[in-house]
């Protein structure tokens, strides 16, 4: 494939301090852009947390009147999923992608700038709507309609933020399609590339389904409050359950969007800290594929007590259930690479044991959720908040920081701090649990979710949850300490920084990664 | 570091078993069931987290001896295998069985659930922002209305006074029905989504505005039984519960007979509702 021209002849040159940040189309300062951003939002979206599990750790109403609660929330749901988890996976895709597959840069470098700079504008919108008279939007970050045509000015500058955050989104899965179909390498055919690609592929193809279909959610719920229509209102003629089956048809893979390339990741590390090869990686191929597909076909899984006849009810029990499958596959096959290998416990190996662990009981406490008659007890408790935070919190930023610490030395060309990183992997592995396990209980005792204040039998585990979410908040300050120092320097990374690896970032380049790298594609055998 | 480790694969193993054995005890798993179909729910509840005790035992159990057994600092050489198809085959075909096996009783219960035919009672419950409105509308009670409002003292939620020992689970009005007879609930409702859930009686429905949805309920002890809304309704949600109160038959019928003597017991008619003119 022919090396992207170098039309303006700076190849030894490029603009520094704010211009450089502002033009860059250098799939590196993206992809740290993306990282920087998504972890600062982290910090914004935790900070809602812990006024949530500080209303939360005694009954009564103490810090939060009710329908600031209902918007911290809300913001707490929307800023964790669009502002942290996915523009963290594109600062991923962005760094790794090109470099895995021997591309010089992604397919489209000024769309990429584009698909960045679009997220603070977002994120602007999302916080100041705190602001503005009404305060921010209240309804979750679900936002179901008729509750979401009530409110202000708040509701409105989220589902503009929506819209600019899924047109980022588009925009990037393309970028990233393209790149992966059309710059691999000479000899790199699908079936050689790293899992981490792969599933990014299937990811960028689910994100370009779906998010569209979003957008034509939130236009309706737009004009049903501002222009008179009446998509989702009954007394117009229209059907609230509707939006229900819109939005889920987007938010069922949406989360599948959010594991799929922290499966990836883990099919990275899991090997190479094994020194053996992934066990069954067409499989894994496969079974990505599958869960991705099936992903289409579950949606109405959130909606069993919306009232939908019988055979809707069994179908989607079924499919649901189905997932399980290929998913289980992916964990057989993780542990099978595991076994007879040469196991060093270096802190991305510790988070992704952390992530198959604790996925797992999340994935449980799923195939619980999709049992149909258990969901009618289930539904809108903690029991869900549970499910959900197992498999995004110890699923999906588990595997994220497994793959910052395992590619930092790559990025930076220092070492991170063994000692730290170990803290802060078994400091976040308990306060989570201490967090999270507890909600099981919650949810089953009936305890329903989205409440401010609650009843006094289920004040105990409350407040246990609050002091794991504080101990747990507190500890990703450690992580922002450990990136920071190792940016700033820390022992020289050896190129090939890890005894196992064996994709090209690792066996073809320096550490740190050149500014420009593959200029000139290697040949993969 | 293989100490801490084992450590945390144990403490981890323990809790789980701990919490698994602990599931009669209501603060950990479901109240106790009052209906057919609640005891149903616990029952395959049930089913289902022995069964996941089995396979987190088997995983874990199998990658914990391999955390311990081949590490590189024993001195553990890595083998080289990296697919094997009848191994595959194997542990793609037992989870579809043990979902298919998960799946037969809940396809029955889901079945029973949906009929709801040839009830004794039928009481329609309006959602509200932020209470619930009861109308008997079929059977022993016809003509009975009223609202259900929550009845906790403000002053109990601003910390301001001890809370009782129904906090946030108690009504002005509960809705009454007879032991050993078939209740069936329509659900709707006049504003936003909001949902009808009584944990113990195994029901949850949502409360659509513009459609009527439906579920039934059978009890053969007399009690109390309390749930709460459980779909987010704006800034009340977490204070419109519900209370549902069984009485023998014949406390039942001195009931309707009082209720029917006093009229005064408020207005279902929801054009004469007052909205709240703020609804965040």
């Amino acid at each position: 494939m022919a090396v992207i021209q170098d039309v303006h002849g700076h190849g030894h040159d490029h603009p520094t301090g704010i211009m450089r940040w502002l033009t860059t189309t250098n799939h590196k300062d993206i992809g740290t852009l993306y990282l920087c951003f998504s972890l600062f939002m982290l910090f914004v979206g935790g900070f809602l947390a812990m006024g949530i599990r500080a209303e939360l750790f005694m009954p009564g109403i103490q810090i939060l009147e009710p329908e600031v609660f209902n918007s911290f929330t809300t913001l707490h749901g929307l800023i964790m999923v669009f502002g942290a988890v996915m523009p963290a996976w594109v600062g991923f895709a962005n760094w790794q992608v090109p470099l895995m597959i021997g591309a010089p840069d992604m397919a489209f470098a000024r769309l990429n700038n584009w698909s960045f700079w679009l997220l603070p504008v977002a994120a602007l919108l999302l916080i100041t709507s705190f602001f503005v008279p009404g305060g921010a939007a209240a309804g979750g970050w679900t936002f179901y309609p008729p509750l979401s045509t009530q409110g202000g000015m708040g509701t409105d500058m989220m589902l503009f933020a929506i819209h600019i955050l899924g047109m980022s989104s588009i925009m990037g899965s393309i970028n990233i399609i393209t790149t992966i179909l059309n710059m691999r390498a000479p000899g790199m055919t699908l079936m050689k590339m790293p899992m981490f690609v792969w599933t990014w592929l299937i990811t960028a193809y689910l994100l370009v389904l779906v998010m569209p279909v979003l957008a034509g959610a939130v236009t309706m719920v737009l004009t049903d409050r501002n222009f008179g229509t009446s998509f989702f209102n009954a007394a117009g003629g229209g059907d609230p359950v509707m939006f229900q089956h819109i939005f889920w048809f987007f938010g069922h893979p949406e989360v599948y969007i959010m594991i799929l390339p922290a499966f990836g990741v883990v099919s990275e590390i899991i090997p190479t800290f094994s020194r053996k090869p992934l066990f069954g990686y067409s499989s894994m191929v496969y079974a990505t594929a599958s869960i991705a597909l099936l992903s289409c076909f579950v949606w109405a899984h959130h909606m069993f007590t919306a009232g939908m006849p019988v055979a809707g009810q069994l179908f989607f029990m079924y499919a649901t259930m189905l997932i399980a499958v290929p998913t289980g596959v992916k964990v057989f096959n993780w542990t099978a690479t595991m076994w007879r290998g040469s196991m060093t416990f270096e802190v991305p190996m510790l988070f992704s044991i952390g992530f198959i662990f604790l996925f797992v009981i999340g994935g449980f406490s799923g195939v619980v959720c999709a049992i149909v008659p258990v969901d009618i007890q289930v539904q809108d408790t903690y029991y869900v908040i549970a499910h959900f935070h197992y498999v995004l919190v110890s699923g999906a930023l588990f595997a994220l920081f497994a793959g910052a610490y395992y590619w930092l030395p790559k990025w930076t060309g220092h070492m991170y701090d063994e000692s730290l990183g170990k803290w802060h992997f078994w400091l976040s592995m308990i306060f989570f649990n201490v967090a999270f396990f507890v909600q099981h209980f919650l949810g089953l005792a009936g305890m329903p979710r989205r409440i401010p204040d609650y009843a006094l039998q289920f004040a105990d585990f409350n407040m246990i949850s609050s002091i794991g979410a504080f101990g747990f908040g507190l500890t990703q300050l450690l992580f922002v300490y450990i990136v920071i120092k190792c940016v700033r320097g820390g022992e020289k990374a050896v190129d090939k920084t890890w005894e196992g690896a064996t994709t090209l970032e690792w066996t073809h380049l320096p550490s740190p990664a050149p500014y420009h790298s593959f200029e000139t594609p290697p040949v993969v055998k | 570091m293989s100490g801490s480790k084992l450590m945390a694969a144990l403490s981890g193993f323990t809790i789980f078993g701990l919490y698994s054995g602990m599931v009669m005890s209501s603060k950990y798993n479901f109240p106790e069931p009052q209906t057919p179909i609640a005891q149903q729910i616990y029952d395959q509840h049930m089913m289902a987290l022995w069964i996941c005790l089995v396979i987190f035992i088997g995983v874990f159990g199998v990658m914990g001896y391999s955390i311990i057994k081949h590490r590189k600092s024993v001195g553990y050489k890595a083998a080289n295998f990296h697919h094997s198809t009848t191994v595959e085959f194997i542990w793609t075909i037992i989870p579809i069985l043990i979902l298919v096996g998960i799946s037969w009783p809940a396809t029955k219960t889901v079945i029973e659930m949906k009929d709801t035919s040839e009830a004794d009672v039928t009481i329609k419950a309006t959602g509200y922002q932020w209470m619930w409105g009861y109308d008997y509308i079929q059977g022993e009670g016809e003509g009975i209305s009223f609202y259900s409002q929550l009845s906790t003292p403000q002053d109990q939620i601003r910390n301001e006074s001890t809370k009782g020992q129904d906090y946030l689970l108690e009504v002005n009005n509960r809705v009454v029905v007879p032991t050993g007879k078939k209740i069936r609930i329509l659900m709707t409702a006049n504003d936003v989504i909001h949902a009808w859930w009584v944990p113990a009686l195994g029901v949850k429905q949502d409360a659509i505005p513009g459609y009527i949805r439906d579920a039934w309920f059978k009890v053969e002890k007399p009690g109390v039984y309390r749930g709460q809304c459980a779909e987010l309704c704006g800034k009340e949600h977490g204070f419109m519960p519900i209370v549902v109160e069984v009485m023998e038959q014949e406390k039942y019928t001195q009931w309707v007979a009082e209720m029917q003597k006093s009229a005064s017991v408020g207005v279902v008619n929801t054009a004469f509702v007052e909205q709240s003119s703020d609804k965040n």
